[in-house]
């Protein structure tokens, strides 16, 4: 196990390094560079100023030269500075990591939340009447772009109602680490955090309920039924056991999925995260930053690839990785 | 064998929905296995053998399956019970082997687990001793080394291991009847001389009385005390094994007789016999079921529904005119002659 994770890094060296180029390629590829922003901004200042700014800032250099300055640069964690906001890019991504992070953790937990017993409930009791009700509501939250959900739950419970914070984190008035400090963030959190997981439930639920529709005539299962093993435990012991394999496997890759997915919901909801963040450094044309976080997007692509095998080799004795 | 009847089947008829019309896929089987008897079923692929198991063991799935009649046992109906009634006979008294021990088996559970799942539901025992008790079994089955195999998965053991540990499951409560659906089929041919010589052993030592449901006339020569014929989900002929294998009445008996393979390979084939089992919606419910498969008769009337004679003392035979056919000696020959 712990060879077979090894390994696995050591494939991703390469995968990184072609990541890397890539996204350096692309990132001179881009019409402007950091100082296009400034040099708007500042009309008086002359080609002088601005050739010796290039120089100190190393965007003259030859490109290999350039790339090979910034890749090792992010191998000691330096991703450089943002020239908007002229802190370390790695300074500026932490907080707001932890805000994506937790945005997602969120998601993922109301949805599972949601998804698990609408699945059970449609899987188990297949066309009866709630069934028709988990599918009609599948068929509702797939419909509905999340961009223009999280809009409507936005008006509706942020401005029309004014239950919630309609943007922000956490109330700027409170103490850090207090308990009214944490009581806003999770009232900050709550309606990015429901809009984002009722439009995910969708896919969980789909697998969930196909996989007991599958799972439930399997002849095991009439082995359970033939040794006498009642309804209720003919379910918990052996068909839902078998449906959340899928789910199980799927969740490395959902986490990644929230993470990326994060910009719509950062960007309605003002939410501070990195989703928000790429945006704007990409209107600003930041590209320290905008190259900082595709990079960890892919790593994050990598290591939740990585854990959603070991998840399934954890949870599936079939399938063993050593 | 003791005389007391174990399991009465009394014109059961077992019927599925399809698309709003019921079809039987059992009809009108009345059948008595006998405390410590062996009774097989044998008949070609589609002629409801394992839907007759199923309805014994309250296994379908409920709302598109009527079942009508009796199968009495210990002095109930089964038919009356309700599921959790059924569920303190299925696996303490009735256990059932099924066809194909790859897909019989919790792929997530280990096999000891699986074992002592039924313990777990019709006795008190403590873990340990249902540890224990499950170690038993699987020696008792003939597993080389039932510590290890305690602790596997199914994907772990051949198949030919894993219907071993199918077998423990359903012997695990020391049922008084065993419902085995063509327990040899998916295994391999010499896989599946030891399962039945296990079976034929633990029949001996525990007393059970088996339905054995098999393709393999082979193994119904060797095994069973009676045998009932099923075609098209009736019961054709029924018979104790002598009678039926030296005097065979009914038409497809002995088509089913001429048709037993010479070599390993012929085994799974039991299509002889011209045409297929009709399928459940174009069965001909009108007269005998068998006269379209019949090419060889035409001189008498078969348009009426035989019911089941007893023609000797216990040897039943659904055919009207039985009597008038005069089969050749020899085995092998599939000439009917009619006289
Ligand atoms: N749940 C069901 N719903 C509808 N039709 C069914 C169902 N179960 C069985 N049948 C039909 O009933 C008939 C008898 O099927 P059954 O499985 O009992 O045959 P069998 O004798 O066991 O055949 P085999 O040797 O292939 O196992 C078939 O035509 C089958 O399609
Ligand atoms: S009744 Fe007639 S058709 Fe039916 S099995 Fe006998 S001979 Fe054949
Ligand atoms: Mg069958």
């Amino acid at each position: 196990m712990i060879k077979f994770i090894l390994r696995r890094f050591v494939v991703m060296i390469p995968q990184l390094i072609i990541l890397s180029v890539l996204i350096f390629a692309l990132a001179k590829a881009m019409p402007g560079d950091a100082l296009t922003g400034q040099l708007a901004s500042n009309p008086k200042m002359d080609a002088q100023t601005l050739h010796e700014l290039k120089q100190k800032l190393g965007l003259l250099d030859p490109p290999y030269k350039q790339y090979l300055h910034w890749a090792g640069g992010l191998l000691h964690g330096d991703m450089g500075m943002s020239v908007i906001h002229q802190v370390p890019v790695t300074q500026l991504l932490a907080g707001r990591m932890e805000n994506t992070l937790i945005l997602s953790l969120a998601i993922l937990i109301l949805s599972y939340m949601i998804a698990i017993p609408l699945g059970i409930v449609g899987g188990r009791w297949t066309d009866s009447w709630a069934d028709k009700m988990v599918v009609g509501y599948n068929y509702l939250t797939f419909a509905t772009p999340l961009f223009i959900f999280a809009l409507i739950m936005l008006f509706i419970f942020g401005f029309v109602l004014n239950w919630f914070p309609t943007s922000g984190s956490v109330d700027i008035r409170v103490e850090d680490g207090t308990f009214s400090y944490y009581m806003s963030k999770l009232n900050h959190l709550i309606l990015p955090a429901l809009s984002g997981a009722i439009v995910n439930t969708t896919v969980t639920i789909q697998y969930l309920r196909n996989e007991i529709i599958d799972t439930k005539i399997k002849d095991f299962v009439k082995t359970a039924r033939a040794k006498g093993v009642n309804e209720s435990k003919v379910y918990t012991q052996h068909i839902l056991r078998n449906s959340f394999l899928p789910i199980a496997a799927f969740l490395g890759y959902e986490i990644v999925y929230l993470i990326g997915g994060s910009v719509f919901l950062e960007t309605i909801y003002g939410y501070p995260g990195i989703g928000q963040l790429f945006i704007a450094s990409i209107s600003q044309r930041d590209f320290s930053v905008v190259t900082a976080l595709v990079m960890i997007s892919g790593l994050a692509t990598l290591i939740g690839t990585l854990l959603s095998d070991i998840i399934l080799s954890a949870v599936d004795p079939r399938i063993r990785i050593e | 064998m003791s005389n007391q009847p174990l399991l009465e089947l009394k014109n059961l008829r077992t019927s599925f929905r399809i698309n709003n019309n019921y079809y039987a896929a059992v009809d009108d089987v009345t059948l008595t296995i006998k405390e410590n008897e062996v009774v097989a079923i044998v008949g070609e692929s589609g002629c409801g053998k394992s839907a007759l198991a199923l309805s014994i063991m309250g296994l379908h799935p409920q709302g598109r399956t009527k079942l009508e009649g009796n199968v009495n046992f210990n002095g109930k109906n089964l038919l009356s019970l309700t599921t959790s009634e059924m569920n303190k006979i299925r696996g303490k008294d009735i256990g059932m082997i099924f066809q194909d021990p790859l897909t019989a088996l919790n792929p997530l559970m280990t096999c000891g687990r699986q074992i002592e799942e039924s313990m777990t539901y019709h006795t008190n025992l403590s873990s340990g001793k249902k540890k224990q008790k499950a170690l038993e079994l699987l020696k008792k089955v003939g597993i080389p080394n039932p510590e290890r195999t305690y602790k596997q998965f199914p994907h772990e053991l051949s198949g030919g291991m894993r219907q071993r540990v199918v077998i423990a499951i359903a012997i695990a409560c020391e049922p008084s009847l065993v419902i085995a659906d063509e327990p040899t089929t998916a295994l391999d041919v010499t896989i599946q001389a030891q399962i039945m010589d296990l079976l034929k052993d633990l029949q001996r030592q525990m007393k059970t009385g088996i339905i054995l449901i098999t393709h393999d006339l082979g193994v119904v020569a060797e095994m069973a005390d009676r045998v009932a014929v099923m075609y098209a989900g009736e019961i054709v002929e029924l018979a104790d094994v002598k009678t039926l294998f030296k005097n065979p009445l009914h038409p497809y008996t002995r088509s089913l007789l001429n048709s037993i393979p010479s070599t390993a390979s012929e085994k799974d084939r039991l299509h002889v016999i011209k045409g297929i089992v009709p399928s459940l919606q174009n069965l001909p419910r009108e007269g005998c079921r068998f006269k379209e498969r019949i090419d060889w008769i035409d001189d008498h009337n078969h348009e009426e529904h035989p019911i089941l004679r007893e023609v000797e003392a216990n040897h039943y035979v659904r055919c009207t005119c039985y009597n008038h056919f005069h089969f050749p000696e020899e085995i092998g020959d599939s000439k009917y002659v009619v006289s």
